[in-house]
């Protein structure tokens, strides 16, 4: 296999806290060389490809946790192929594909199906998170066992809450023998049921139906309780409220296995949007005010929040150009997220580069317990080349997602991936795609 | 072939005095579709109400035809079934000389699985000039105005808003007490369902009364407050100050679990009854949006008591949707009128 050198960028692995300007040297996959004057001039010279990354930020590759590719059963919406796509085009090299597919990804053959797929789409790794009960029904468990065999990293029913409080624990049980994390959709729907955005004084003035924090609040602090009690693995999916936060925060502080994430659109945007009626601003959990983004930000600067992750959801334009109690949930995420999380954390100076990094990458792969989100000799050669100060204009129309629902087309970024190398190959590279468009 | 101009076909009609008073839509008024109150300016609300009133007097109380929107025409898009506000502004359409067409959703190709973009489209194709749409969803007509070149105006959108009832509520009180300045009115009911009471809410507080919303608190939220209105649970101790009370009906087909444990208590509670009414001030209006339920929001004699403007009401939301609909698609200085263009050249 061919060998890599990426020159002269500064190199953030936050994994062997490293935070320098040198070089990384990839030889048959696998990271054989970093940092400052550890490659020798004669390797230099010996390498096939070399990437100049003067001016760039080299990090290992980042790694979405939570992404719907929604390949079996939607392909009008996305298939593997296209999804793969838009995750190297923003920069990631991996992601963690949730299971509501049609049917749901709950036995070995489906697992199998989703990896034969991603190997034939030859893009980014995809990692599959399985479901937690049988059909994704929550009445029984899925053959978890079995799954992990597979290769199943975490299991899931998102998409839905698993509502059978004795069957997530029996869940949180089960998967301690394989240490494996329950991915939990937090939401009460009996609270939420027929809301399409978050109820507040924005929705009661549009008179929107709305889903109350405490709907997300009730079931978090009964999920903790769950994890508390059985010793199992919970990672809160999506954490939107200010008080989700406070309750992460607190059973961190007390030792409970507990992580959780936050997307980029929940730290960005707020239940303002929605007086546009835009069915793009419509997703599950909702958009929240002003103060809940305050506190998922500082909870991404304490590390309350572990990791950020996209929720990529994507959904074909004509099931969005409805009203919007008809349009189901759902954004776009993996095209923007570098774009957002550089403006909206590195910019302001909320964050630093070693915590974002660990955010999208290096924690999330502890969670999954995948060998990935590290650069050190002998790392798999997944690296992202980031421009951190690339302004640029999303533009749906260019997204290689299938879908175009992002609120975000249009806005003006600061920073994007612009080279993402997976197994030691360029898959991406911003300015080949920029000619060839 | 195509339409004749509008002032072609005009000259068809003959021209009285009172039309020429509404040759053309006065320069203050900018807006293209009248969607919401929660957006217009106080002066946007009393330009509306004057226009109503002066609609009113030329038609001798909404009984006689204009021509001020002869050519054009009118389509009434329900996507909810409607009676009371679908036959009003197609008498307010055809008061002014418009053509009105009724196009409802059961029945069309919306049971067929046609987006509500794609109907509104087609119709718009048809050559109309103004779209009259009611529907479930909160921001729909918002929507379609992103999608069509004319002019929309909501006719209710959900809990939302309906502000051509908001403005006849309004004009019914100017009428009756003057002036809205330093009135405090009560909106008393299901505030969490009505579009009613959101319209009435930002239109009353414009124009300077004080509202006060009074219901049980599953139906009355206390973050209202933060709007700066007022929030009652108790009809009798609000019930002294108030010049007007707007009684909303209780929107029963909207509820996931109902909000109070039955009918009795409610009425027993928030009722208009003629033992609250000797409470109240003598001169107290009475408004109700209707349809109402008798015996839940207002007794039976009480809603046909002298104070009830209700009927008065009926009456009054012809006048205002003549003013909706001229302001919305009437002709503008320097501006060639929608139905002067060629059929289709907007599609």
């Amino acid at each position: 296999m061919p060998s890599l050198l990426i020159r002269g960028g500064r190199i953030v692995d936050p994994s062997q806290s490293l935070d320098a300007t040198g070089d990384v040297l990839i030889r048959d996959g696998r990271v054989v060389a970093i940092g400052a004057a550890a490659v020798s001039e004669s390797d230099a010279a010996g390498a096939d490809e070399v990437i100049d990354a003067e001016g760039m930020i080299i990090t290992p590759g980042l790694v979405d946790m939570h992404v719907h590719l929604r390949e079996p059963g939607r392909e009008e919406d996305e298939t593997i192929e296209t999804g793969a796509a838009a995750a190297i085009a923003g920069g990631f090299t991996s992601v963690a594909c949730i299971p509501n597919t049609e049917p749901p990804i709950d036995t070995q053959g489906a697992v199998e199906f989703i990896h034969q797929k991603a190997a034939r789409a030859d893009a980014c790794n995809v990692f599959v998170v399985a479901c937690v009960s049988r059909d994704r029904a929550g009445k029984e468990l899925a053959e978890i066992g079995q799954l992990v065999e597979a290769g199943a990293v975490a299991f899931t029913d998102d998409g839905s809450p698993v509502y059978d409080a004795e069957l997530m624990r029996r869940a949180f049980e089960y998967c301690r023998m394989f240490d494996k994390p329950i991915l939990a959709h937090e939401e009460v729907l009996e609270l939420s049921h027929g809301g399409v955005m978050h109820e507040g004084l924005v929705s009661l003035a549009l008179g929107l139906p709305g889903m109350p924090a405490a709907a997300e609040e009730v079931m978090i602090g009964r999920d903790i309780a769950l994890a508390e009690v059985t010793g199992g693995r919970l990672h809160v999916m999506h954490l939107s409220t200010a008080g989700g936060v406070a309750l992460v925060r607190r059973a961190k502080a007390q030792g409970i296995a507990v992580t959780a994430e936050a997307t980029p659109h929940h730290f960005t945007l707020t239940d303002e949007c929605l007086r546009q009626f835009d069915s793009n601003y419509k997703m599950s959990p909702p958009l929240r005010t002003a103060a809940d983004v305050e506190a998922i930000l500082d909870g991404l600067v304490d590390g309350t929040i572990d990791c950020i992750a996209t929720d990529h959801a994507p959904h074909a334009i004509e099931k969005k150009m409805l009203e919007l109690d008809r349009a189901p949930f759902g954004i776009l995420g993996l095209e923007t997220a570098v774009g957002l999380s550089i403006t909206r954390l590195i910019v302001p100076g909320r964050l630093d580069w070693p915590r974002l990094v660990d955010a999208m990458s290096t924690l999330p792969s502890r969670i999954l317990g995948i060998d990935r989100g590290t650069l050190a000799v002998g790392a798999v050669g997944d690296v992202t080349i980031i421009d951190p100060n690339l302004t640029w204009e999303v533009d749906a129309s260019t997204f290689r997602s299938k879908s175009v629902n992002s609120p975000f087309h249009g806005w003006q970024l600061t920073g994007r991936a612009v080279a993402t190398i997976v197994g030691g190959r360029v898959k991406f590279r911003l300015h080949e795609a920029a000619a060839a468009s | 072939m195509p339409p004749a101009p509008l002032l072609e076909r005009k000259r068809q009609h003959p021209m009285t005095a009172s039309d020429h008073a509404f040759a053309e839509v006065p320069q203050s008024w900018t807006h293209r579709h009248l969607l919401d109150l929660e957006r217009l300016s106080a002066d946007d609300i009393t330009l509306l109400l004057d226009t109503a009133a002066a609609f009113k007097q030329a038609t001798n109380g909404c009984r006689t035809k204009l021509s001020a929107l002869a050519g054009s025409t009118v389509v009434n898009l329900f996507f909810e079934s409607s009676t009371r506000t679908k036959t009003s502004f197609a008498l307010a359409a055809r008061r002014l000389g418009a053509d009105v067409v009724d196009f409802s959703a059961a029945g069309s190709s919306l049971s067929k699985g046609e987006s509500f973009i794609d109907t509104a489209k087609n119709l718009e194709a048809m050559g109309v000039d103004a779209v009259v749409v009611r529907h479930q969803t909160p921001g729909t007509p918002h929507l379609l105005t992103e999608h069509l070149g004319v002019g929309v105006i909501n006719a209710g959108d959900g809990p939302h808003e309906h502000p051509t009832q908001g403005l006849l509520d309004i004009f019914s009180i100017r009428e009756q007490l003057g002036s809205l300045e330093g009135l405090t009115v009560g909106l008393v009911g299901d505030i969490a369902h009505s579009r009613t009471a959101r319209s009435n809410l930002w239109g009353l507080t414009k124009l300077g009364a004080k509202v006060i919303l009074c219901g049980p608190p599953t139906l009355v939220s206390q973050r209202w407050q933060e709007l700066g209105v007022e929030v009652s649970h108790d009809l009798d101790t609000i019930l002294p100050r108030c010049h007007v009370l707007n009684l909303l009906r209780i929107q029963f087909e909207r509820q996931n679990t109902p909000p109070f444990p039955s009918v009795r208590e409610y009425a027993h509670l928030y009722a208009m009854d003629k033992r609250r009414l000797r409470r109240a001030r003598s001169d107290l209006v009475i408004l109700a949006p209707g349809p109402i339920n008798r015996g839940v929001e207002v007794t039976a004699d009480v809603a046909d008591c002298p104070q009830s403007l209700i009927l008065n009401q009926v009456t009054n939301g012809l006048a205002v949707r003549m003013a909706a609909l001229w302001l919305t698609c009437g002709p503008r200085a320097g501006e060639p009128t929608p139905s002067s263009q060629p059929a289709g050249a907007s599609a």
